[in-house]
C-alpha cells in the first residue's frame, strides 16, 4: 500500500490491518511516534491524519492510505507546530519525556483548527495520558502557544 | 573476591532510606571495587578524568552514576558540575555511566532511587567540577608560564592577569592528562549561579520533537523483534503450542520458544511477532517459580488475612507506655486502613535488546535503576561471566520504581534467551497486557490504630503494620527494621507521649516492588487520616492539633504554617464555590530526608470526589534546582491524586483483573489539580525530591473528604465509595 507520510509517499509491503504505529516505528524507521498501551487509551501513539489528531496504535495503515500522515518528526515545519514545540521549551514541559510527541501533536491539531481555545476545548481535545503528571504545564504551553 | 564474584553478588540489607540518611540500621553488604585512576592512588580525589571529558569545543561529556527518567537528575548533574568547573549547564551531554568503575558512589554501590541521586553525590560532584576547573587552571598556568594563584575563570575560559585567555576546549588535552589535584576549594555557596537558579532542562528540546531515544526505540543491525505471552498466573508455564506449525508459517515470523513461563515469537517485525503470539494456542501446566501465586490468591482475601493477622510484632518505634495509657483511658479509637497493589504504569513499555558478539561478549539495551545488579543478573541468564557483559542503559520513559531487579518482572533474561536461541539480536517488547501481568506492585498494605486522646489531643498511639516491604523481599531487611514496610509510620514529628508501633511480618504471594515513595506513599495516608480521627475525638481542629503536636520542632511547625499561608490561611470548610460544598484536608509527612506539608481541596461531583487544588510545602534542606522541585512536586500530586482516586490493581485467581489502562484507569488531564508550591530551604542536611511530594497529598485529600461527607475513608481508592 503507499502511505503518505511527512510529505513523503512510501510503497509499503505490509498486512492490511497492521497499525500505522508499527508501520511508521518500524517500516519507515521513525521512532518519534510512541507505543504505550495499544489500545487507544493514552494517545503516546498520536499522529495527525488530514490534520487530525489520531491514535496510530488502533488505526490500520490500509484505512489511512491516501490521507496525509504527519509525526513528530515534521512538526516544526508549521508555524503552529514551532509554536506548540517552542511553548513546551518555555514551559518546561516534559519529564520523562515519553508521551509528549503525542502531547504536541495533540495539541498542534487542536490549535490549528481553534487557535483561541476555551478551557474546555484544551479539555476537550488535550486527552493524552502522562504518568509523570505534567498536565498543568501542558495547559501551560497551550495557552501560551495560542496567545504566541 | 574478584570483580567478577562481586559483581554477581546480591546485595543485601540495602535500605534505600536507612544508608543515605545515615540512620544506620541496615548497611551495604556489597561493595564495587574503585577502579583506582591516574592521580587517585595516593588520595581520595574524584576520579574525573572517568566521569567526565572535556572537549576540544569546550563542552563537557558527563557520565552520571544516576539515569534520567524525567526526574532531571541529568541537569542537576550538569547544574552541580558546572557551577564548580566554572561553565554553563547548556554546555553539557550527559549520559548514564556505564557498570562499575568509579560509579558506586554510593559506599561502593548506586542506584537510581530512594530520592537519593543528588543528595548522595552532591559533594562529589561539586569536587568533580572544582578539581577539574584546578586543572584547567593548571594547564595554563603551564602554557603561560604564570603561576595558577594568579589566574581565575570565566564561564567556559581561563583569564590570566594580562589580559590572557584561553578556552577551557584549547587546554582540555592538556588540563586531562594532568594529576586530579588532592584537595580543592569549593565555591563559597553565596556566589552560586547554576546550583539554585532554574536551570532550564537540557534534555526538554529533544523530548518536545520526538528525538529522545528510549529503550524501545534501540535499533541494532540484523535484529529480530520479539513477543512474549506469560502465563495467566504466576508459576504456570507453557506445556505446548499446539498450533505452533501454523503459526511459524504466519508471515514475517522467525520461530517460536517456550520460554519459563512465557511463550515468545521472534519475527522480523514487532508487530508480526505480536499478531502471531495472539494466534497462539497455548496448553499451561504447573511450572517452578520462586514466587508462585496460589491459585485461590485474591487482593481481598489477602486484606483480610492481613486484617486478621496474629503473630510476633517487631518493635519499629516504643515510647513511653502506649499499653497502659490506652488500658486506663477514657476516650479509645480504633481503626484499621489499607491500600492496593498499584502498578507502576510508566508508560513506556519495558523492553531489552539484546546481542551476543562474536567474541564471547554480550551487549544489552535497557532500562534500569541499578546497573551493577543487572549485569550481574544477565550475565547469568547468559552463562558468560559479569566482564563479558557491556549493559546500556537508556534513558527511561518513566519508571516510578519500575526498573529495579525484580525475579520475573524485567524483560532481559528472556531477550537474552531468544538472542542466544535464535543466533541473532533480539529486541523483546512487553506489550502493556505483559506489563501489568509481571509488573512488580507496590504491596497492598494495611495497618491497625489504636489511640487515645485527652482534651489536649493525642496521649497515646499503637499501631500495627501487617505484611512485607520491598526491602524486605529483594534485599532480606528483617522485619521491624524494614523502613519500606513501615515507614510513614514511624519516623513522625509528632510530640505524642506514649507510642508502640510494631510490624507484624507476613509475607505477601505477589513479587511486589518499589513504588514512587515507596512506604510512603500509603503510610502517611494512614497515619494522617488516623490523626485527624483522633483530633475529631478529641474535639480539636486538625490543624491546630498538629501544630501543637509539633511545638518542639520549629523546622516542621514552620513549614505548616508555611503550606497553610501558601492556601491563603487555614480554612477546613465546608464553604461554597459556583454553588458547590467544598471541603479542605491537610497533612504532613517527613519522606526520604525532606519534609513536606500538603493542603487538599475536594468537591463532590455526582458521587465522585474531585480534587480542586493541592497546595504543598516542601523544605528538601538544601536546594539544587527550584524549577525541577515544582516539576517534581507536580508529578508526585498527580500520581497520589491518581493513586487516591482511582487506582488499584484488583487480583483474582492468582490474576490480576486488569491488563491494561481501560480496565486500571490512571488519572487523567481533566483530573488534574491545580498545583501550588512553596520551597522552603531550611538549610537542614539535603533531602530528597523526586518522591517527596507524594505522601502528604493522599491524606490531605481523605482528611478533606471527610470534613466534607462526614464519610472517613480508611480504604483506597475512593472511587470504591460511593459519596453520593
Amino acid at each position: 500500500m503507499q502511505l503518505n507520510v511527512n510529505g513523503t509517499t512510501h510503497n509499503v509491503d505490509v498486512d492490511e490491518d497492521t497499525p500505522l504505529l508499527w508501520v511508521i516505528r518500524e517500516e519507515l524507521g521513525l521512532s518519534g511516534t510512541k507505543y504505550g498501551c495499544g489500545i487507544a487509551q493514552c494517545g503516546a501513539c498520536t499522529v495527525l491524519v488530514d490534520g487530525v489528531a489520531t491514535r496510530s496504535c488502533v488505526t490500520p495503515a490500509s484505512v489511512v492510505a491516501g490521507q496525509e500522515i504527519k509525526t513528530i518528526e515534521t512538526v516544526e515545519e508549521t508555524d503552529i507546530g514551532k509554536r506548540v514545540v517552542e511553548a513546551w521549551v518555555e514551559n518546561q514541559v516534559p519529564q520523562c519525556g515519553y508521551c509528549q510527541s503525542g502531547q504536541v501533536l495533540a495539541a498542534t491539531a487542536l490549535l490549528t483548527e481553534t487557535p483561541q481555545p476555551t478551557d474546555e476545548d484544551i479539555e476537550y481535545a488535550m486527552t493524552n495520558l502522562c504518568r509523570c503528571g505534567t498536565y498543568n504545564k501542558i495547559r501551560a504551553a497551550v495557552r501560551s502557544a495560542s496567545e504566541a | 573476591m574478584g570483580i567478577a564474584d562481586m559483581l554477581k553478588a546480591k546485595p543485601v540489607n540495602v535500605s534505600r532510606r536507612g544508608f543515605l540518611a545515615g540512620a544506620g540500621s541496615l548497611v551495604l553488604a556489597t561493595t564495587l571495587p574503585v577502579k583506582p585512576v591516574r592521580g587517585q592512588e595516593a588520595s581520595d580525589a574524584p576520579a574525573v578524568q572517568a566521569f567526565m571529558e572535556l572537549r576540544a569545543d569546550g563542552t563537557v561529556l558527563l557520565k552520571s552514576p544516576f539515569i534520567e527518567g524525567g526526574q532531571g537528575v541529568y541537569t542537576a548533574m550538569a547544574q552541580i558540575v558546572g557551577e564548580e568547573l566554572d561553565l554553563d549547564p547548556s554546555q553539557f551531554t550527559v549520559e548514564i555511566a556505564p557498570p562499575g568503575g568509579p560509579f558506586g558512589i554510593m559506599g561502593g554501590f548506586r542506584i537510581t532511587g530512594g530520592s537519593a541521586s543528588t543528595r548522595s553525590s552532591y559533594m562529589l560532584m561539586r569536587r568533580l567540577g572544582a578539581s577539574a576547573r584546578a586543572m584547567l587552571l593548571q594547564a595554563a598556568s603551564d602554557g603561560w608560564g604564570i603561576p595558577a594563584a594568579q589566574l581565575t575563570t570565566e564561564p567556559g575560559a581561563v583569564l590570566g592577569p594580562n589580559g590572557e585567555r584561553a578556552a577551557y576546549g584549547d587546554l582540555a588535552a592538556m588540563a586531562m592528562d594532568l594529576d586530579v589535584p588532592a584537595d580543592v576549594p569549593l565555591r563559597d555557596p553565596t556566589t552560586f549561579r547554576y546550583i539554585k537558579s532554574p536551570t532550564p532542562r537540557i534534555d526538554v528540546r529533544d523530548k518536545s520533537t520526538g528525538q529522545a531515544k528510549y529503550a524501545i526505540d534501540v535499533e541494532v543491525e540484523g535484529m529480530l523483534l520479539a513477543a512474549v505471552r506469560h502465563a495467566p498466573r504466576l508459576g504456570m508455564t507453557p506445556s505446548a503450542v499446539t498450533n505452533q506449525s501454523e503459526i511459524e508459517a504466519m508471515r514475517g515470523v522467525h520461530s517460536v520458544h517456550m520460554l519459563d513461563g512465557a511463550v515468545a515469537v521472534v519475527a522480523e517485525k514487532f508487530w508480526q511477532a505480536r499478531k502471531a503470539l495472539d494466534a497462539a494456542r497455548v496448553d499451561w501446566t504447573d511450572g517452578d517459580a520462586q514466587w508462585p501465586m496460589p491459585t485461590d490468591f485474591s487482593s481481598q482475601g489477602f486484606r483480610d488475612q492481613l486484617a486478621n493477622a496474629t503473630g510476633d510484632i517487631a518493635t519499629v518505634e516504643n515510647t513511653g507506655d502506649a499499653a497502659s495509657t490506652l488500658n486506663s483511658a477514657e476516650t479509645v479509637i480504633e481503626a484499621t486502613y489499607d491500600a492496593p497493589f498499584v502498578v507502576h504504569g510508566q508508560l513506556e513499555p519495558p523492553s531489552a535488546t539484546a546481542r551476543f558478539n562474536e567474541d564471547g561478549t554480550l551487549d544489552l539495551w535497557l532500562p534500569n535503576q541499578a546497573p551493577e545488579q543487572f549485569a550481574g543478573r544477565a550475565a547469568e541468564a547468559a552463562g558468560i561471566t559479569p566482564d563479558k557483559v557491556q549493559l546500556h542503559s537508556q534513558v527511561l520513559g518513566g519508571f516510578f520504581g519500575r526498573h529495579f531487579l525484580y525475579e520475573t518482572a524485567n524483560p532481559f533474561p528472556q531477550a537474552i534467551a531468544l538472542a542466544k536461541a535464535t543466533g541473532r539480536p533480539v529486541k523483546l517488547i512487553w506489550s502493556r497486557e505483559e506489563d501489568f501481568l509481571r509488573d512488580a506492585p507496590r504491596p497492598l498494605g494495611l495497618a491497625r490504630f489504636r489511640g487515645s486522646v485527652g482534651p489536649n489531643g493525642p496521649e497515646a498511639l499503637e499501631i500495627e503494620v501487617v505484611g512485607e516491604g520491598p526491602t524486605g523481599r529483594w534485599y532480606g531487611a528483617p522485619a521491624g527494621n524494614d523502613p519500606s514496610a513501615h515507614e510513614g509510620l514511624s519516623g513522625k514529628p509528632y510530640a505524642i507521649g506514649n507510642k508502640q508501633i510494631g510490624q507484624i511480618y507476613l509475607p505477601n504471594p505477589a513479587v511486589i516492588g518499589y513504588w514512587r515513595s515507596v512506604g510512603h506513599s500509603m503510610h502517611d495516608y494512614m497515619y494522617e487520616s488516623f490523626l485527624d480521627e483522633m483530633a475529631e475525638a478529641a474535639g480539636l481542629d486538625p490543624y491546630e492539633m498538629r501544630l501543637s503536636l509539633l511545638e518542639g520542632s520549629p523546622r516542621h511547625s514552620t513549614l505548616l504554617q508555611a503550606v497553610a499561608e501558601l492556601a491563603g490561611g487555614w480554612q477546613p470548610g465546608p464553604y461554597e464555590v459556583d454553588g458547590v460544598q467544598r471541603a479542605r484536608g491537610v497533612a504532613m509527612a517527613s519522606p526520604f530526608g525532606s519534609e513536606a506539608a500538603s493542603i487538599a481541596e475536594v468537591s463532590l461531583d455526582g458521587g465522585e470526589v474531585k480534587v480542586h487544588q493541592v497546595w504543598t510545602a516542601i523544605d528538601p534542606g538544601q536546594i539544587v534546582n527550584p524549577a525541577v522541585i515544582e516539576a517534581q512536586v507536580q508529578g508526585a500530586t498527580a500520581l497520589a491524586v491518581s493513586q487516591t482516586l482511582v487506582e488499584e490493581l484488583v487480583y483474582e485467581n492468582g490474576e490480576p483483573t486488569a491488563r491494561n489502562f481501560d480496565m486500571y484507569p490512571i488519572l487523567r488531564p481533566d483530573q488534574m489539580p491545580e498545583v501550588h508550591v512553596r520551597i522552603i530551604e531550611s538549610g537542614a542536611e539535603m533531602g530528597g525530591v523526586g518522591e517527596p511530594g507524594l505522601p502528604a497529598v493522599v491524606p490531605a485529600i481523605c482528611n478533606a473528604v471527610a470534613r466534607l461527607t462526614g464519610q472517613r475513608v480508611r480504604s483506597l481508592p475512593l472511587s470504591k465509595h460511593d459519596f453520593s
